[in-house]
């Protein structure tokens, strides 16, 4: 008891903390309704916000967000959208609202979010931010009558990677990434103060249909389906694209092995005739030679990026498929009697 | 009953200095005479107390008032967050006004304020920063009122609702009450009307107009899962989905069971609930058995082609990794 409390400032402040692994984000109810009137508003373009909350053991909570104005890409504007963030975040500050950044969100259509420009804006997060998230909203998914919120990470070992940036295959192998592994996805918790609920269950008394059960019960989901369908073959022609590049690549390399291999019999040719003659052997080597240059290889980046865009159209086909089938069968059993 | 009448006069004046009783007191001769020859027109509630003060008519346009959800949301945020001292919260309500005088409120911000039983103090350069902010994201968004949460219409309001009447021609004024005081929560909006004493501005009374909640998106969102204090999942889309059958369900067992009474007499008869029940009965399209098999089994053969296909590229994308990140090893 004595020793533990005789440990001095410096020898506590030298201990590192571990920190626990995410495991939920828990937003209010007050930041859903934000999200989704700003993105509805604004629907197609693509807007982003600011997400404001406390990081509390392994749970995210976020009780407040506000939306970045839209940015042209102009210097001034640059500097002008720093001052909005800032101005933002003391005048919320002073009427007692948590004012620590625990990430952004952004809204996506059809969800085709997958992009470099999140992973690096993840990075920039994470080089203040110990925990940050990314939540993704998609106001076209929600029209079929699901909520389609996303709570998003890097995972760690592809951020080591990123920093370090090599995408190469025996570096990837190594780690045992694969495209799955570059975003984790971190289940949602919703919550509310006791006094908004009491608020909504006496202003909105119990309605046995909701607005979602109409989309729900919605026939027609081609135009939907139709979307996706182009966004998928558009994926895959991008995929064979970046497949192209790799056989390329790996024939170019296998031409340049060949080159080295028949120079190499050529010098030793050489040298045996010269130690016949008497003279000294040439190298074996000739770094000058451009056929011994080595060649990059692509980066497999985009390629997962890719493939993880195709996964998410997939799951989504297979999601509204499965809800049609329910709805066929309902009309069928209907007409039947 | 001149004396009657000076006890009156203070009795309904709701805001009022001094100097403006001495004002009225002297005016006093001239009034009783103008009272006989000039026409009043009175209203309900002031007829009781036999007032000669003179209203403003309110606009012949039905103003009403349209409230987000969020706005809601906010300020209940706004009031658990307030600093100890504080009894109430004030802020601004942003919006648009409709083309047919409805007051659209969709956004709202709290301000800081002080105020203690003589004077409101309230931060204007807040207000300006934090509708100067709000304004570059949504420039469609005006200031079209303001709310407070706490407590009821009290003195201060009025003052508030001038210092509102200046930025904008005619302030809503929202009041949330927060402390369940009639044993259920209540939201109420009012305008304020100017109760005018021939030139002398004495009174301002708050005249509540009709609120309309609009939930679409609430209602979207799903309202499980903003009544309850925490909800631990989202519902994905088989989930929803099985939620929305078995409502559909007890719909329609209850609709039987409404018929089956009816039929049986346990239930007087209502002419509109048949009406509907037969109207939603004949909606059904009326197609030839084969007909609507051969559309049911199309559409059903159309999704299965679908998720064929979706399982055709997932299998190739798990072959084309394979292939990538293995294919050193051929050289």
């Amino acid at each position: 008891m004595a020793n533990s409390m005789a440990r001095s400032f410096l020898q506590v402040a030298a201990t590192e903390e571990v920190a626990s692994p995410l495991r939920v984000v828990q937003i209010e109810g007050l930041v859903i309704l934000k999200i989704i009137k700003h993105c509805k508003e604004f629907s197609p373009a693509l807007v982003t916000g600011q997400l404001l909350g406390l990081d509390v053991g392994s749970v995210l909570e976020v009780t407040n967000c506000f939306p970045f104005p839209i940015r042209e890409e102009d210097e001034e504007i640059e500097a002008d959208g720093a001052n909005y963030q800032l101005e933002m975040m003391r005048c919320l500050r002073e009427v007692n609202v948590d004012n620590n950044t625990v990430g952004w969100y952004q809204s996506t259509i059809l969800g085709s979010y997958q992009t470099v420009e999140l992973i690096e804006t993840f990075m920039n997060y994470q080089e203040n931010i110990r925990r940050c998230v990314c939540i993704i909203y998609d106001p076209s998914r929600s029209n079929q009558g699901v909520l389609a919120l996303k709570a998003l990470k890097l995972s760690d070992s592809f951020m080591e990677l990123y920093r370090a940036n090599s995408f190469t295959g025996e570096k990837l192998r190594e780690k045992n990434l694969s495209w799955v592994d570059i975003f984790e996805e971190i289940p949602i918790k919703v919550a509310n103060s006791a006094l908004i609920s009491a608020f909504m269950t006496e202003l909105e008394s119990d309605t046995p249909v909701t607005q979602c059960d109409y989309d729900h019960l919605q026939l027609s989901t081609t135009p939907y389906m139709e979307r996706n369908m182009e966004f998928l073959i558009e994926c895959m022609d991008d995929l064979s694209m970046e497949q192209q590049k790799f056989q390329f690549y790996y024939r170019s390399l296998s031409r340049q092995q060949a080159q080295q291999q028949s120079w190499l019999q050529k010098r030793r040719s050489e040298n045996m005739a010269r130690k016949a003659v008497g003279e000294e052997p040439l190298p074996e080597e000739d770094p000058s030679n451009p056929i011994f240059k080595p060649i990059p290889e692509p980066s497999r980046l985009e390629s997962f990026l890719i493939t993880n865009q195709i996964a998410n159209y997939c799951n989504q086909i297979n999601g509204v498929a499965g809800q049609s089938f329910n709805r066929l069968y309902l009309m069928k059993s209907l007409l039947d009697k | 009953m001149n004396k009657i009448r000076i006890n009156l006069y203070i009795y309904n004046i709701r805001k009022f200095r001094k100097r403006k009783i001495l004002q009225a007191l002297c005016l006093f001769p001239s009034l009783s005479e103008t009272d006989k020859s000039k026409r009043y027109r009175r209203d309900k509630m002031a007829a009781s107390n036999h007032t000669v003060l003179q209203f403003n008519a309110p606009s012949t346009v039905s103003l009403s008032a349209k409230v987000d959800p969020l706005v809601i949301f906010n300020i209940c945020d706004c009031y658990v967050r307030r600093p100890d001292q504080a009894e109430r919260v004030i802020g601004t309500l942003l919006g648009s006004v409709l083309p047919d005088g409805t007051v659209d409120i969709c956004n709202s911000f709290a301000v800081p304020h002080t105020e203690s039983s003589e004077q409101v103090a309230l931060d204007i350069e807040y207000h300006h920063n934090m509708l100067v902010s709000h304004q570059k994201v949504n420039p469609k968004e005006v200031i079209v009122g303001w709310y407070s949460a706490g407590l009821g219409v009290t003195g201060g309001s009025a003052l508030i609702h001038d210092f509102y009447s200046r930025e904008v021609p005619n302030p809503v004024h929202l009041t949330v009450d927060t402390a369940f005081r009639n044993g259920e929560g209540t939201i109420k909006a009012y305008f304020s009307v100017n109760l005018a004493l021939g030139d002398l501005q004495l009174a301002a009374q708050f005249q509540e107009i009709p609120l309309d909640l609009r939930m679409l998106e609430a209602k979207r969102l799903g309202l499980d899962i903003l009544k309850t204090t925490v909800v631990d999942k989202l519902p994905n889309d088989l989930e929803g989905m099985e939620v929305t059958m078995e409502r559909l369900l007890a719909l329609i067992d209850d609709v039987y069971k409404y018929v089956d009474d009816v039929v049986e007499g346990r239930v007087a008869a209502d002419n509109s609930i048949g009406r509907f029940i037969a109207d939603t009965a004949v909606s059904l399209p009326k197609l030839s058995p084969s007909a609507f098999d051969k559309l049911v089994n199309d559409s059903l053969q159309d999704q299965l082609l679908l998720l064929y296909l979706s399982s055709i590229i997932r299998t190739q994308l798990g072959l084309a990794e394979k292939l990538n990140t293995a294919a050193d090893q051929i050289l």
